[in-house]
């Protein structure tokens, strides 16, 4: 049975199917133009690969962290196909998609979050999957979590942002860096293929964001104390 | 025709069933007011959060209530703007998404036109041509109004609109966000008599209006009389009240006496306003035109004006895909329905 799944966490677009030679996936670099983009490209896979929606099982997506905009653009976008269709969807770390990508088996994946911060998190690959290291968090560069011993590939647009203090801060830990790599739908869809298998899917209107940053303004009270 | 309508351009989330025979059959609505409070105002992009939560469990309330099934639909309207970008995003993917996976088309809805249109949801509902009084947090303004498209815009607030004057010396007097209705309900009990505040560009001999200085007017009685009474909070309260009425009654009447058109239609939360019902109501009685209201749960933000206002646009109706939204979009761009 075909499965979907779709990444808007960065300036990508990354769209993913299944089909019978495997996974089919494919990236774009727009920018902020997700809006714009998603289901046009999403009508282009499909007829590409011989797929209609109703065809459709279940929906993966990044769900963070990552562009808040962005994520939002893709959820919601989730959330109106599966709610349509009546099929489930699954949410799946950037993080840990972003680990997925690359070929090393201790990874730290780190995305630029602005401000002078990071998203980051420490995997290491085992038999049945990607075990966390550090857990998922934001931070400053320079407070980066470090995961225990030597060996560590860091990938992902944090090392691209603050390769500096990213290098300062891991030491000897760093085995090497690759900046270029990003979430993608074909690594999401992946890592959420037996995730679906076994029941972990959910209904379109509990497909929900991981955003880490969660302190988004001050509130009356702290703003006086300040 | 059935149309599914979504709104969640600022701080309410709103989904509407409107069908063009049987009217509105179900609207369901979040408002995000209380979870703004503790900021003392809109925080764009916790709003954006509440949004994608919410507009799903609103549409299949809203759908439950009407007893029809998402296929029955025939085309999904969405607000596209003015709003919130983050915001009208969630909406504005939702409904594309939607629309896509079932086939049906979209309608991209002016947020200011939903209002606009609204009082038509209302029984009974005016007839075109109309002058509208737009009043709400965001906007003042007034409109001629000769058909779905035809507006021609007679005159605006230049500075604050009038329900963010409410809102904004409702905090001057210590009454919490947004203090606009607590103020309303405040000066119900005060003597507008005791403090006399200015009315300003009452007399400006054209439509335009201004709320700025009012708010400035309270800011220095409430240094003046401070520290205030629950007595001389009311009277202010009253006094602010009655400005911003009498200059609202006022630009409203020159506005119909200028189109010569005889219906007044009032659009926008400032029209639940009570003391701004009763004055027009009179002034109505007395010069002899007809005043119209929204329902009074539809003077908010809602889906029901933008499915309905969708529905009054179902020739523009466009293939679900592509969709982007505008932040700023002037209501005057629209293009007319024959």
């Amino acid at each position: 049975m075909p499965y979907l799944a779709l990444d808007t966490s960065t300036e990508h677009l990354s769209l993913a199917v299944t089909t019978p030679a495997g996974i089919v996936g494919r990236d774009w670099l727009v920018g902020q133009k997700h809006a714009e983009l998603t289901l046009p490209r999403l009508a282009e896979l499909l007829a590409e690969t011989g797929l209609v929606l109703q065809d459709i099982e279940g929906i993966a997506f990044g769900n963070g962290p990552g562009s808040f905009t962005g994520l939002r653009i893709g959820c919601g976008i989730v959330q109106g196909l599966a709610f349509a269709r009546g099929i489930s969807t699954l949410g799946i770390s950037t993080l840990e998609a972003l680990a997925q990508s690359a070929s090393a088996n201790k990874v730290i994946a780190c995305l630029d979050a602005r401000m002078n911060q990071v998203y980051v998190a420490a995997y290491v690959r085992e038999a049945d999957g990607w075990r966390e290291a550090t857990a998922p968090t934001v931070c400053d560069p320079h407070a980066l979590p470090l995961p225990e011993g030597e060996g560590w590939l860091g990938i992902g647009s944090g090392f691209a942002a603050y390769g500096a203090a990213l290098a300062e801060r891991l030491g000897t830990q760093l085995a090497g860096i690759e900046p270029e790599l990003f979430p993608r739908a074909a690594e999401i869809l992946a890592l959420a293929l037996p995730r679906f298998a076994a029941g972990q899917g959910v209904p379109a209107h509990e497909a929900t964001l991981v955003y880490l940053r969660d302190k988004v303004a001050l509130k009356t009270s702290e703003r006086v104390k300040a | 025709m059935l149309v599914l309508g979504i709104e969640s351009s600022c701080d309410e989330t709103g989904v509407a069933l409107y069908d063009t025979e049987a009217g509105l059959l179900a609207h369901h609505l979040h408002s995000q007011i209380a979870m703004h409070a503790e900021y003392g105002g809109v925080v764009p992009e916790l709003a954006s959060r509440d949004h994608i939560r919410r507009v799903l469990p609103l549409t299949q309330a809203t759908l439950d209530e009407a007893g029809r099934q998402l296929t029955d639909i025939d085309a999904i309207a969405y607000t596209a703007g003015p709003g919130l970008a983050g915001a009208l995003l969630v909406g504005a993917s939702v409904a594309n998404a939607l629309a896509f996976a079932l086939g049906k088309p979209t309608i991209a809805v002016h947020h200011l036109e939903g209002h606009l249109l609204s009082p038509l949801l209302a029984d009974p509902a005016p007839s075109f041509p109309f002058v509208a009084l737009l009043v709400s947090g965001g906007h003042t303004q007034l409109m001629a109004v000769h058909g779905v498209g035809h507006y021609e815009l007679l005159g605006e607030t230049v500075d604050d609109a009038a329900g963010e004057a409410f809102d904004k010396s409702a905090k001057l007097l210590g009454l919490g966000y947004p203090g606009g209705p607590a103020l309303s309900k405040l000066a119900d009990q005060g003597d507008a008599t005791r403090f006399k505040l200015p009315r300003p560009m009452l007399h400006s001999g054209d439509l335009e209006m201004s709320f700025s200085g009012l708010k400035t007017a309270v800011l220095n009685l409430v240094k003046e009389q401070s520290p205030l009474n629950e007595t001389t909070t009311a009277d202010i309260c009253a006094a602010f009240q009655e400005a911003i009425v009498e200059v609202l009654v006022k630009k409203s009447l020159a506005a119909l006496k200028q189109t010569g058109l005889k219906r007044l239609v009032i659009a926008g939360g400032v029209g639940a306003n009570r003391q701004l019902r009763a004055a027009l109501d009179d002034a109505a009685r007395k010069r002899r035109f007809e005043v119209f209201y929204p329902p009074l749960s539809l003077c908010t933000d809602n889906g029901a004006m933008i499915a309905h206002a969708g529905a009054k646009r179902l020739a523009f109706a466009q293939a679900a895909g592509s969709f982007s939204i505008q932040p700023r979009w002037d209501l005057a761009s629209l293009p007319a329905v024959e």
